[in-house]
Parts: structure tokens; C-alpha cells; sequence
């Protein structure tokens, strides 16, 4: 399954620059594992020592939130779009 | 303004040849992550490099007397040299907001059952929230990363503060809002800007298309995004003037609003950087954290005893305080556990109710936001957790004209009568 991922600007110095890039896999674990062979580190960085998504990473799988949906098992149906955003909120 | 932070950025350089002028940002002297500590130099950055954790501005604070401070304006500048703007911050044109009353409640102390209670009413800010206050620190920041478009996404008391700091600043302003907004509140951002752009989605869809532009478009300073770090320091100003209005001296009780949780986190910071430059004696406070049912994640982990907060759909009255996956929440538990306070929520017509009741009893008509906060204050002392004998204060962040539609239900007139003293009689008024 061929998706695309919106790279956060602090990741960039992994992608060359590039805000968006193309990974394979069928759920977000795996399109995950597929970065990091394609850009080395990357997944050090969006998960944790635990190989649980890190708690100021949002992830998005089309414009839902994966914490909503099955986390990193998440399918990733060709041609989604993944969003990977550091959390930020408003109010108070 | 570069969206770029690489390796060589770290650790700081506080002065990079071709960043920010010299003292641009005051006394701070880099961005700090508050999860691991890394450091990275002032800019438009808000997420750490190496853990994404959230970066907070970092100081080298200077001797400052509270003469000194007595001495400034009658607005949040009078702490600037603990914010991170320049010296010369009063001489932009922006809305100069702060310095807003602390009513002393007694009617609603004796309802409650509170011995000394205090209203730190931030609806008297130019746009009628505290929102102004952030804002105007945000603006600031801006300012010196040469930002050219001044951005939010937004329900609300933030998108009416950017349009109106905006104006006021001469500078280009752009305010993103879910599509189904109330009316009354797109006029009330739409009045100060031609750029309101309704967005089909609910906020979260909304903060997400932000923080994608964010990292797109050069010279935008999205203020809840990625300039977040300056614009959060601007709660501080809450807790500096509870403190000056005190006369300098920290109250024992304070009750908080929690939505991201930015504010309750940036009060005690507040306090605690008063307290390391002498200006009021170290001692205990306690701080409560006050949320909806309909959206109240740290509440729930705090009950439980837990520093994993589960992130829910929020479904509440209290929009301003509809964060489902809040980025501070965790330090408003450790906040909360470290000073002897607690976390607590109450439903939407116990939210109503405390709306109703500091009306009546003080003469203050609060948003929703409010409403909760004096909903949980009487839960606290109800349920003995809240000590009523101790010196207490809570916030109202904003006005209830924001709100209407949450208690237009519940008021009305009392007796619709002929005009004709007979019929005032017959009202037993």
C-alpha cells in the first residue's frame, strides 16, 4: 500500500528537506518501520523508547486521529494521507 | 521567518547573525524543552527537535524590585522585564491588556462558604478575555521574527484577541474557524478583520490545518502554534498582578480553568519566579484545576491517581475549555499533586448554574469557562477538599456576552406585566 506523509518541520533535517514523502505499508506501524528504512531515525523520533507513538506527537491517518482509531495499527488503505503534527491546543 | 530547526541550531546560539535583534526577546536566552531539557535558540520554533516535547521560553532573570515594577504601566507590561519582549515594547502599537481587577467575594464567599474570597476578572481586557494577554505577547514575538501574517485557529476569545491585536498593530491578520460557529462569534472576530476563514471541520480540524500551514508558509506567526512558547509566557502576567494586588504575597488557594492546561501551568510559574526574586515570601499555595464533564481528561486521570490522560471528543458547553487531547495536562497534574490541590469537573447545568451565581451574587457575568470554575470551587468545598478557611482566589477568563447561548435559557424576565401600578402590585415585587 503506497501512502503519503506529511513531514513536520522538525523532522525535515531526516527527508531532506522534504515535507512530504511516500512509505509503504498497510497499517501505521508498519508505514512507520518503512520511514525509518527509507530515512534512518525517524522512528526514533515519533515513537518512544516503548514503541508507543510519543505523547506530543499526533498522528493523523486522513483527517482522523489515530489515538481515536486503533493507534498504530491503524490501516493505511492505498493512497492515504498521514499527517504527523507535535501537539499543540489552544484555551486556557 | 525560517521553519527550519537543524542540528546546528543546537545547543544555543542566543544571537544567531541573522535572527532577531539583540534583547528582541528581553531577559530569555533560549527555548527549552520541558520533557528532556534540550535547548534550542529564540525563534519560531514550539516542538523539541528531539522528543517533540512542548519548549517554554528560558530566562536569565534580572534583580527587579517591586518598586520598579509599581512604577510601570497599568497593564501586563509592567512585568516585561519577565516577559520575553524587548525593552521598548510599550512603543508598538498593540492592545495593552493586564492590569484587571481582583474583586473582593464576599457575597459569593458567603454562598459558598468561603471566608476570604478573591475574583481575578480578566473579562475587562480590551477584547473581554485573557486572551489579550497571550496575544499581546505573541504579537510582540512576531514582530521581531519579521512575521508578516499574524494567524490563529480558533472557537473564539483567541481569534477576536488576533483580529483586534492585529488592527491595532497594522499587520495582516488571518483567523481560522470551524464553519459551524455561532454567529455572534464570527462577528465578533469578523468586525476587526477582512480575513476570517471558516473552515469545514470541527477545531480540531482546524488546529490541524494550521499547524500544517505553519510549517509551510514562510513569515506566518500562527500564535497557538508556532510562536506558542512566547505567546503561553503571557499567563504569567495573571499570576504576577494576583500576587501585586495581594500586596505582594501569594494567595493560599487558587482555582484555575483547564482546557490545555497553559494557563494553570504558567500561574505557578509565575508564582514560583516571584518567589526566586524575592518579591514575595516562599510559602505553601495550593493549586485546583477546574474542568467540564463533557471534556475533562486531566480531571479524570488525576482522579485516578494516573499520569496517563486519555485523550477524549470533547462534548460540553464550555467550548473555550474543549481540549480532548490537552499538551499540558500532565504538568497540571504534577502542578496540582505538588502543592496539595486536585482536579476537578462538574457537569454543564452545574456549569450554568455557576454562571447564574457569581451574577447574582457579585455582579459579574462570566463565559462559560467562568461558570466552571465557581461550579468546581463549590464542589471543592462541598466535597471538604477546598480549605474555606484559607485566603482563596479564582479566575474568570472572560465575559459572558461571549456566551449567551449558554444561559439565555435559564434567565429571562421574571413577570411580563401590564403597565399599570394594579398589575406591578399583582408581581408581589
Amino acid at each position: 500500500m503506497s501512502v503519503s506523509v506529511r513531514i513536520p518541520t522538525i523532522l525535515r533535517t531526516y527527508t531532506g528537506g522534504d515535507s512530504e514523502v511516500k512509505a509503504e505499508g498497510t497499517n501505521l506501524a508498519e508505514v512507520i518501520d518503512d520511514l525509518d528504512a527509507r530515512f534512518p531515525g525517524v522512528k526514533g523520533r515519533i515513537l518512544d523508547e516503548d514503541g508507543k507513538l510519543r505523547r506530543f506527537v499526533n498522528v493523523y491517518v486522513g483527517n482522523d486521529d489515530v489515538r481515536f482509531q486503533d493507534d498504530l495499527l491503524t490501516p493505511t488503505p492505498d493512497g492515504t494521507e498521514i499527517s504527523v503534527i507535535p501537539a499543540v491546543a489552544g484555551g486556557c | 521567518m525560517s521553519a527550519v530547526v537543524t542540528e546546528a541550531d543546537c545547543p544555543v546560539d542566543p544571537t544567531p547573525s541573522n535572527g532577531p535583534r539583540e534583547g528582541a526577546f528581553g531577559n530569555a536566552v533560549a527555548l527549552a524543552c520541558r520533557e528532556c531539557g534540550h535547548q534550542v535558540a529564540l525563534g519560531p520554533f514550539y516542538a523539541c527537535p528531539e522528543c517533540f516535547g512542548p519548549l517554554e521560553v528560558a530566562y536569565e532573570l534580572p534583580a527587579i524590585t517591586r518598586e520598579e515594577i509599581e512604577a510601570g504601566p497599568a497593564n501586563i507590561w509592567r512585568y516585561k522585564a519577565l516577559l520575553p519582549v524587548p525593552t521598548d515594547i510599550e512603543s508598538s502599537p498593540n492592545t495593552e491588556p493586564g492590569f484587571t481587577r481582583l474583586l473582593k467575594a464576599d457575597n459569593l464567599g458567603r454562598e459558598l462558604g468561603i471566608e476570604k474570597l478573591w475574583v481575578k476578572d480578566d473579562s475587562t481586557n480590551p477584547t473581554n478575555s485573557f486572551k489579550d494577554r497571550v496575544v499581546a505577547c505573541a504579537l510582540s514575538a512576531a514582530r521581531e521574527l519579521d512575521a508578516k501574517v499574524f494567524a490563529c485557529p480558533s472557537t473564539g476569545n483567541l481569534a477576536n484577541a488576533v483580529a483586534a491585536a492585529g488592527a491595532r498593530a497594522g499587520i495582516k491578520t488571518v483567523v481560522f474557524i470551524p464553519s459551524n460557529l455561532e454567529q455572534p462569534k464570527q462577528v465578533n472576530s469578523a468586525i476587526f478583520t477582512e480575513n476570517l476563514v471558516a473552515v469545514d471541520g470541527n477545531y480540531d480540524d482546524v488546529n490541524k490545518l494550521a499547524s500544517e500551514i505553519a510549517g509551510e508558509e514562510e513569515g506566518w506567526a500562527f500564535v497557538n502554534v508556532n510562536v506558542r512558547p512566547y505567546y503561553a509566557e503571557g499567563s504569567k502576567t495573571l499570576g504576577y498582578e494576583i500576587a501585586e494586588q495581594l500586596g505582594w504575597r501569594l494567595p493560599d488557594q487558587i482555582v484555575i480553568p483547564v482546557a490545555s492546561g497553559s494557563q494553570l501551568t504558567k500561574v505557578d510559574k509565575a508564582f514560583q519566579e516571584l518567589i526566586k526574586l524575592g518579591l514575595v515570601e516562599d510559602k505553601p499555595y495550593r493549586v485546583f484545576g477546574a474542568q467540564a464533564e463533557g471534556c475533562g481528561p486531566v480531571a479524570t486521570a488525576y482522579k485516578a491517581g494516573t499520569d496517563a490522560i486519555r485523550p477524549v471528543k470533547p462534548d460540553t458547553i464550555a467550548k473555550s475549555l474543549a481540549i480532548g487531547n490537552p499538551a499540558d495536562g500532565i504538568y497540571v497534574l504534577d502542578i496540582t499533586r505538588r502543592t496539595d490541590g486536585a482536579v476537578e469537573e462538574v457537569t454543564d447545568d452545574e456549569i450554568r448554574a455557576g454562571i447564574v451565581q457569581l451574577a447574582r451574587t457579585e455582579g459579574i457575568f462570566t463565559e462559560t469557562a467562568g461558570g466552571t470554575t465557581v461550579a468546581v470551587t463549590k464542589k471543592l468545598v462541598e466535597t471538604g477538599v477546598l480549605d474555606p478557611t484559607l485566603e482563596t482566589v479564582v479566575i474568570n477568563t472572560g465575559h459572558g456576552l461571549k456566551t449567551l447561548d449558554a444561559v439565555s435559557g435559564q434567565v429571562s424576565a421574571a413577570a411580563t406585566i401590564a403597565p399599570t401600578y394594579a398589575a406591578f402590585k399583582a408581581t408581589g415585587l
